[in-house]
């Protein structure tokens, strides 16, 4: 039976906390089922308690979580949007990141922020952004950013048993996505990124709602003669550069591809990276997709201008072919 | 020591001991700092430690305890390692972080120190996260936090008192009011004199105390602790003390005038227990050896501290992650 990406967070969270009485849920709204229906049920089943409703207070209830991970809680905070973490800054960035090194080893904080991000539907520049670049320039943070309902389970389940603090960015357009997850589902390592098609002419590295389009671009691509190798990032800190660098030595050319604006996104890391390490390896420039340099707009016909899609990664690989 | 009770003539004296350790301690990091010995900006609590040692009393080793960038007072009242502290402010191998965290992000988990933080305001909402952590796990234990006036002025301040009384958390806020943030006076900062004020509309008990009195600390701080381990919630003590020292070690306090600073020097809480002590029948010259030994068990762990192993460079990237990513 099929289930929807909320549908299988849920259950993620629902045997999370089940398993482990130190796991509690805690955001606005979390106990009625949070603006979006993941956390549906759960105070009901595991008390009122474990699933707690709190204020619209960003920084206080990032700090709170951070503080109840210090002392052996496993917080899973939802922060509604990602936009909304501007408020949860100072503890992630300066707190929750860094507790562990500036207490020499000491202490730990191992949190869960799950959040949502990426545009669809006319949300607009407030509640649209990706801003997962922001966070993969702290050392410390964990960022996972899941591409399917599938993948969401087994990544939530092992940032919530991680000892590091994560940020979980889930994206609203991958809501609705279906699938049907398998039994015993074997757990994912975290910082580890995953071929999900492989292919021989060109390496696609994509995440998060990205992948589908990636996909698809590679399906197009195929009826070109062009094969793509496709790489599902996963965690994208600590990034897997391994698994990059394994894919690049046998295509030898690179498209990066994500939602996020283009200027300082992790694209621009990743191929920086590549350029380095693997220069001897390209017969071509690593290119990126990304979101060009403007906010989200509201209007459907701007937004769906603005957004990058298959149309622009079937555009890159092209260019890259010669 | 139990909550409610009077403070015995030992006891107190043991705190008079402490108060002459933080004072030392503080002393010696100016010093060091001047000879440039110590890395970065340290800030003194000198002047302030009744606060410190007055609630630290009340404290055990499982209560845990949130402070500051000027929080050397609270750790040592807390009862951490004098030689430990000073090494971790002297950035060595020994400190109580290796060197990692230095004197704004002092650390001692064993001892329920859980941390200093130098960005103003952020240590509230840790501190009620552990008295959440303690509430969920059926704990006993409580949380406190000392913070500084300057604080209020942040959105975390009201967001984390709102809903430490909302969940009924047993934590224990403690602001040092010192008159000042950062170089500015209170005036210029707010319109609201005394930060207990602040409590109201939140209906969370709240007092202003006489913070560089000992035995007035001493005595509100056990009452605000012995609420908060029945379960009553969260209580905010405003301590009205005076940092003796500039903001950081070379500040230059063109803010103040020297009559501020001397009228302020006979209210040092260090004289003021002296004289409640003589006045008990403890000899002074008692009193005086005392405050010699708790000087001299500073100064020598401070010669250890110096002489203590430098970090490693090789081990600049320790620590970052667990060792699952690492």
């Amino acid at each position: 039976m099929s289930q929807s990406f909320i549908e299988i967070l849920r259950r993620a969270l629902d045997e999370e906390l089940a398993r482990d009485p130190a796991v509690h849920l805690l955001g606005e709204d979390v106990a009625a089922g949070g603006a979006f229906g993941v956390t549906r049920g759960l105070a009901q089943k595991h008390g009122a308690q474990r699933v707690r409703n709190t204020p619209i207070s960003e920084a206080a209830i990032t700090g709170l979580a951070t503080g109840a991970a210090l002392c052996g809680l496993r917080p899973v905070l939802e922060i509604m949007f990602i936009d909304f973490a501007t408020l949860s800054l100072d503890t992630l960035v300066n707190q929750s990141a860094k507790y562990r090194y500036m207490s020499g080893g000491q202490l730990a904080v191992p949190m869960v922020v799950r959040t949502q991000a990426g545009a669809a539907g006319g949300a607009a520049a407030q509640h649209s952004q990706s801003l997962e670049s922001w966070f993969v320039h702290v050392p410390g943070l964990v960022v996972v950013a899941p591409s399917s309902p599938v993948e969401a389970y087994g990544l939530l389940k092992s940032s919530i048993r991680l000892g590091d603090p994560v940020l979980f960015v889930e994206h609203k357009r991958l809501y609705t996505m279906r699938e049907t997850l398998p039994e015993n589902v074997e757990l994912p390592q975290i910082g580890r990124a995953r071929v999900t098609r492989p292919g021989e002419h060109v390496t696609l590295i994509a995440y998060s709602a990205m992948l589908n389009s990636a996909h698809e671009a590679a399906n197009q691509l195929a009826e070109e003669g062009i094969s793509v190798e496709v790489i599902d990032l996963r965690t994208l800190l600590p990034l897997d550069m391994a698994t990059i660098a394994t894919s690049i030595t046998k295509t030898h050319r690179a498209v990066i591809a994500h939602e996020a604006v283009q200027t300082g996104g992790l694209g621009a890391e990743i191929a920086a990276r590549i350029g380095s390490e693997l220069f001897d390896e390209l017969d071509a420039p690593v290119t990126r997709v990304g979101c060009p340099f403007a906010p989200i707009p509201f209007a459907p016909e701007l937004e769906q201008a603005l957004l990058p899609g298959t149309a622009d990664i079937v555009r890159a690989v092209r260019g890259l072919m010669g | 020591m139990n909550d409610s009770a009077a403070p015995s003539i030992d006891a107190l004296l043991e705190m008079y001991r402490t108060l002459w350790r933080i004072r030392t301690f503080e002393s010696q990091v100016q010093r060091l700092a001047a000879a440039g010995e110590v890395p970065g900006f340290p800030h003194l609590s000198t002047g302030q430690e009744a606060v410190a040692v007055g609630v630290c009393a009340h404290l055990a080793r499982e209560d845990v305890l949130f402070t500051s960038h000027r929080g050397h007072g609270h750790v040592l009242a807390k009862g951490s390692d004098v030689e430990a502290t000073f090494a971790e402010v002297l950035g060595r191998e020994t400190g109580v972080c290796r060197g990692r965290g230095g004197s704004m992000h002092l650390v001692d988990a064993a001892n329920g120190v859980l941390g200093a933080t130098g960005v103003v305001a952020g240590n509230l909402a840790l501190a009620a996260g552990a008295a959440w952590a303690a509430q969920a796990r059926g704990a006993k234990n409580i949380s406190v936090v000392f913070f500084g006036d300057g604080a209020t002025g942040a959105g975390a301040f009201h967001e984390t008192i709102n809903l430490a009384v909302l969940w009924k958390l047993p934590v224990l806020f403690v602001c040092e009011n010192n008159g000042y943030a950062e170089f500015t006076s209170r005036e210029e900062h707010s319109n609201v004199k005394f930060v207990s004020r602040f409590a109201e509309p939140y209906e969370m008990p709240a007092k202003t105390i006489d913070g560089n009195d000992v035995l007035a600390v001493l005595a509100a701080a056990g009452e605000a602790i012995r609420k908060l381990r029945n379960g009553e919630g969260p209580y905010l003590l405003e301590c009205m003390t005076y940092r003796m020292a500039g903001h950081y070690v070379g500040d230059a306090q063109q803010y103040r005038s020297k009559e501020e600073l001397a009228a302020m020097r006979e209210k040092d809480p260090i004289e003021r227990l002296k004289k409640h002590l003589v006045k008990n029948g403890v000899p002074e010259s008692r009193l005086d050896s005392i405050g010699e030994s708790g000087k001299d068990e500073v100064l020598r762990a401070v010669e250890r501290a110096r002489a203590a192993q430098r970090p490693n460079p090789a081990g600049v990237l320790d620590y970052v992650y667990s060792a699952e990513l690492s």
